[in-house]
């Protein structure tokens, strides 16, 4: 080794060590500040990118269109993105390094419910505003109180209770099912909740296998034989990403929808990959109240930019990752506006902005929702079934349901996977009438 | 070059930038925990051997954190409850391992963390999966602490874990149970002749890691306050290898000199970088190891030597 | 009954997935005593270089042609750029430097491969739609999975222990493989050896890759999945035990899906515990040969 490469070596470290005071530090204050910052933890790496990719590619979007407005009550904004991937000790650190040292404002933290789970006490620790922006499980809000969190979007109970109302409306007479979930939390909390909420509406209905793949599988081959040998009547999957493409071709190639019907609570994000190879007639689900073609929101000017911009940009349509970023940042914005609005015009406090979050009712890209007292999201649920159609070259939404949520989510203080122990065929019979796909 | 003053100064250097700096005081932390798993890793090194399966005694330790929390408010209790699962894990599969050597001993290794993890994944009624577990914040030393009081008592804890555990080890590796571990990795059938048994020497380092591995994974459950299968996965123990050749196994300050500079490049890559940290992790690995086998520790001995010589 | 041929089929067709991926990980450990963490990277590069080409070539009766190219280009680029910039530098260290190099490997290959590709799941599954579906019973396979697959992976064992034992190169390797002193000291130069079959080995992960690529969607992190199970097949087979990686193959792929069948709770445990088994009781593998010890 060269003594120039030793010395830059050790010039790197001593770099490595210093860099904390080269790293900007600012002021916290109450007045406006000169920037709105904003942490956001999302995938940039592994198999979840496929959702943390357009999460963060929308909030790029969004927040240069923001700032083209001037910004949040004329304060622009800066996003400081942070990968999630590596697990919660490193997500933890990373927060703490947002919090404290890039000193940013709101934190939107994350895709994975690890994540959310941990990142929670972390932000009351450090009086840090946090807008669970995607994950998924019911149990944040379930379980603990949080002063300095809330959730823009629904969670699984209503993301599991609606495509099930949906499925028992089209197929009453269903006798028999089967499951092939992803092995983690995700697949077996999905499971938990769509098995008891079936149970008490429809007892009788009998569960032929219960299939958990392993979590980024590659391969389904087996469970595909298995499903073919068994022909349940309905075939359940909350899985995502890479394996729900693989699982939907190679049930596809092998006919395995000929056979069964499926319920793809989460198929809405891989229909443009998987294109027409999803036959039609499947059930699939958006994991909210947004579709870049939604049957209300479809022709107003804001969706159409916003997904015209969205696909000149990146490439291809948006997914409900990018939905649900949108939500986040409009949640915001609206809870800024009116925390000011409350504060006479001076810039809120960070108490004063959770506050205003709370009961917050905002506008999105393809609706209106509320956030619940607890601070749970409460957010319609679209269901549909798939169509094909000469104008796209892959199945879109037909016959689409919007399912409120008093009819698909727990009330404050009570626990989902209980709650849905009081479910009745009632439900089923009040669901809104279905809307057709347009052209 | 003078081990213990190079300790206390950088142990001193690390206090100030944990003032200076909060949110480095988690990260140093748990930089000092790692360094406590890789010292163990170390002790293994020295006897030729690579675990490519310690993130398994890390997982125990944190795991067992998180399960006895409901029973035990005192994170000194936790964490030797923690250093005693471990030990105790390490203790039985020690037995099996310890009769493998090189490329056998790494993947037995590998094959037991990786049925920890499926398991930890798998029993989700136990574990919640991959959502893990969270942990609620327990007494420190006898006292129900604020949240920034915790943090300074556990990096505290982490650091005066770190350098008496450096002294101990680097007295053990002094005794003769020590000194047959570099024997055992020049030439093991020598090491028989003398009447030593092999087997029961690496047997000894091997428990010696699992306790160390534990302890780091104990302190760095009372840190995150949540842990999650992740912990026990295959590339978490490669990482712990990576650190332990990053900072140099030649002298007792090297895995923790590796953790703090890993931690803080990974930091600063992904901060610089969000999609391509990994890359830049992996050309730092490259590096040392193709330029300065002996790690950041050897540079440092080397720089020394050359000051000294040149005054 | 079905059922029992079901599942046989199905873990035939799993393993030779698993086969593929595994053998170049073993011939690699034989000759160069190299565990190449970075291996699953080269499958995942394999994989997608595969579906780009199909997607580019567009024709689907050329399409298994282009897996071919693929795997073949990603070896011949590949393979020599890592052992001749890599590897053949650090012969002479540590065990556990050469391993670090190739985890140092993985690491960077996992982001380039994500810079080249993306994050968004690929899928060209036009060689599986060519071959068309085969009925057994009334259950539907793909001709793709059920016959090609395992073809592919036997041809390549067959070819591959005739090369090793009937060529005079193959068994130059051989030589080096057993007694790499005594081989020099015969006038065989050790050093192309060790390219010629680092070289084949990341052709075979390639091929592995690219085989597997028209039946799954490709993501990032799929070279991560894929290295540790192949570790597990390589271990319990042996290390550097080309048969035996084939019957391992087929162990784990029977065992798993009989798993799937009867316990689909121990499916992910399958393999691990299939390896640590072995490993207690036969520390060498199952057809691994316990080496004489060196003083």
């Amino acid at each position: 080794m060269t003594q120039t490469t030793r010395r830059q070596l050790t010039a790197f470290a001593l770099a490595t060590l210093a860099a904390p005071w080269i790293l900007p530090r600012r002021a916290l204050g109450q007045q406006k500040p000169s920037e709105l910052r904003i942490g956001i933890s999302t995938f940039l790496s592994g198999p979840a990118s496929v959702f943390g990719v357009p999460g963060r590619n929308a909030a790029e979007l969004l927040i240069e269109q923001m700032n083209a407005r001037g910004g949040i009550a004329g304060v622009p904004i800066k996003a400081l993105v942070i990968d999630e991937a590596p697990g919660v000790n490193f997500l933890l650190g990373e927060c703490r390094r947002l919090a404290q040292n890039e000193n940013v404002d709101v934190m939107l933290a994350s895709i994975s419910s690890a994540s959310c789970l941990a990142v929670a006490p972390l932000a009351e620790e450090l009086r840090l505003p946090n807008i669970m922006w995607d994950c998924g499980t019911q149990r944040i809000f379930e379980e603990g109180t949080w002063r300095y969190s809330v959730r823009t979007q629904a969670n699984a109970v209503p993301e599991i209770v609606a495509p099930l109302l949906y499925l028992l409306k089209v197929r009453p007479d269903v006798q028999t099912i089967a499951v092939v979930n992803q092995d983690y939390a995700w697949g077996r909390d999905s499971w938990a909740i769509f098995k008891t909420a079936l149970e008490a509406i429809k007892p009788g209905v009998r569960i032929v296998a219960e299939l958990f793949p392993k979590f980024g599988a590659t391969d389904f081959s087996t469970e595909i034989t298995r499903l073919q040998a068994l022909r349940p009547d309905v075939v359940f999957s909350t899985s995502w990403g890479g394996e729900l493409d693989t699982f939907i071709r190679q049930a596809a190639e092998r006919r395995l929808f000929e056979r069964s019907l499926f319920v793809l609570p989460l198929a809405e994000s891989s229909l443009e990959r998987v294109g027409k190879t999803l036959p039609e007639g499947v059930i699939v689900g958006a994991r909210g109240d947004h579709w870049f073609l939604h049957p209300i929101a479809k022709d107003t000017e804001k969706l159409k930019t916003f997904v015209s911009e969205y696909r000149k940009r990146y490439g291809h349509y948006p997914i409900y990752p990018t939905f649900h970023m949108a939500q986040a940042l409009f949640a915001l914005e609206a809870a800024y506006t009116r925390a000011i609005a409350a504060n006479g015009g001076v810039w809120p406090s960070r108490e004063q902005l959770m506050d205003n979050l709370r009961g917050l009712e905002f506008d999105h890209l393809t609706g209106r929702m509320k956030i619940r007292e607890d601070g749970q999201g409460l957010e319609p649920m679209l269901i549909g079934v798939t169509k094909h159609v000469p104008e796209f070259p892959f199945p879109v939404l037909d016959h689409m349901v919007l399912f409120p949520p008093e009819l698909t989510m727990n009330p404050i203080g009570t626990k989902g996977l209980e709650w849905v122990k009081g479910l009745t065929m009632d439900m089923v019979a009040k669901a809104p009438a279905p809307i057709p796909y347009r052209a | 070059m003078p081990t213990r003053l190079f300790a206390l100064v950088g142990m001193a250097l690390l206090l100030a930038l944990a003032a200076l700096q909060p949110w480095l005081r988690f990260v140093l932390t748990l930089a000092l925990a790692t360094g406590l798993a890789v010292l163990g890793i170390a002790v293994l090194l020295r006897a030729g051997q690579v675990s490519f399966g310690h993130a398994l005694y890390v997982a125990i330790g944190a795991y067992t954190v998180a399960f006895a929390r409901p029973l035990v408010g005192e994170a000194l209790a936790l964490l030797a409850l923690a250093v005693l699962a471990a030990s105790a894990s390490g203790l039985v599969i020690g037995l099996f391992v310890s009769r493998y050597r090189d490329i056998f001993f790494g993947m037995l290794n590998l094959a037991f963390s990786m049925v920890l993890y499926s398991l930890l994944e798998k029993l989700y009624w136990l574990t919640r999966g991959t959502d893990g577990i969270r942990i609620a914040r327990p007494d420190l030393f006898g006292f129900a602490l604020s949240a920034r009081d915790y943090e300074w008592g556990l990096f505290a804890l982490a650091a005066v874990f770190a350098l008496t555990s450096g002294a101990l080890v680097a007295r053990y590796l002094l005794t003769p149970a020590g000194q047959a571990l570099s024997a055992l990795k020049t030439g093991e059938t020598r090491l028989e002749f003398l009447g030593i048994s092999a087997r029961r020497v690496l047997y000894q380092a091997y428990c010696v890691s699992a306790a160390l591995a534990g302890l780091a994974g104990g302190l760095i459950a009372l840190a995150t306050l949540h842990v999650t299968p992740l912990l026990a996965y295959w590339t978490h123990s490669g990482e712990l290898v990576f650190v332990a050749i990053l900072g140099g196994t030649a002298n007792m300050l090297g895995p923790f000199l590796g953790a703090i500079v890993f931690e803080l490049v990974r930091v600063y890559a992904a901060a610089a970088f969000p999609d391509a940290w990994q890359m830049i992790l992996g050309l730092v690995l490259l590096v040392i190891v193709l330029a300065a086998a002996r790690g950041l520790v050897g540079v440092i001995e080397d720089a020394w030597m050359r000051a000294r010589r040149s005054k | 009954m079905q059922l029992l041929l079901l599942a046989v089929l199905d873990g035939l067709a799993y393993a030779a997935q698993l086969f593929m991926v595994a053998v170049g990980l073993t011939l690699v450990f034989g000759v160069l005593k190299i565990l190449n963490v970075a291996h699953g990277s080269l499958f995942a590069i394999g994989a997608y270089t595969a579906s780009t080409l199909v997607g580019l070539i567009g024709t689907p009766d050329l399409s298994l042609i282009a897996l071919a190219l693929a795997a073949l280009a990603v070896g011949a680029v590949a393979g020599p750029l890592i052992e001749r910039g890599l590897l053949a530098r650090i012969y002479d260290k540590e065990h556990v430097l050469q391993l670090l190099v190739t985890f140092a490997l993985f690491m960077i290959l996992e982001d380039v491969q994500k810079l080249l590709w993306g994050v968004k799941p690929l899928f060209e599954d036009a060689p599986v739609r060519l071959l068309g579906p085969i009925v057994v019973g009334d259950i539907y396979y793909t001709a793709y999975q059920l016959v090609l697959m395992p073809s592919v992976a036997a041809a390549s064992l067959l070819i591959l222990v005739w090369f090793l034992r009937r060529t005079l190169l193959g068994r130059t390797i051989l030589a080096v493989t057993h007694d790499r002193e005594a081989a020099q000291a015969i006038g065989i130069d050790a050093r192309r050896v060790y390219l010629l079959a680092f070289t084949i080995g990341a052709g075979l992960a390639a091929l592995g890759g690219a085989l597997a690529a028209p039946t799954t969607s490709l993501v990032p992190g799929i070279g991560v999945q894929m290295i540790v199970l192949s570790f597990a097949v390589v271990a319990t087979a042996g290390l550097g035990q080309i048969e035996g990686a084939a019957v391992t193959a087929l162990l784990i792929g029977l065992g798993r899906s009989f798993a799937v069948y009867f316990a689909p709770e121990l499916e992910v445990v399958v393999p691990y515990l299939l390896m640590v088994a072995v490993l207690l009781v036969r520390p060498e593998g199952l057809f691994g040969r316990s080496e004489l010890r060196r003083i």
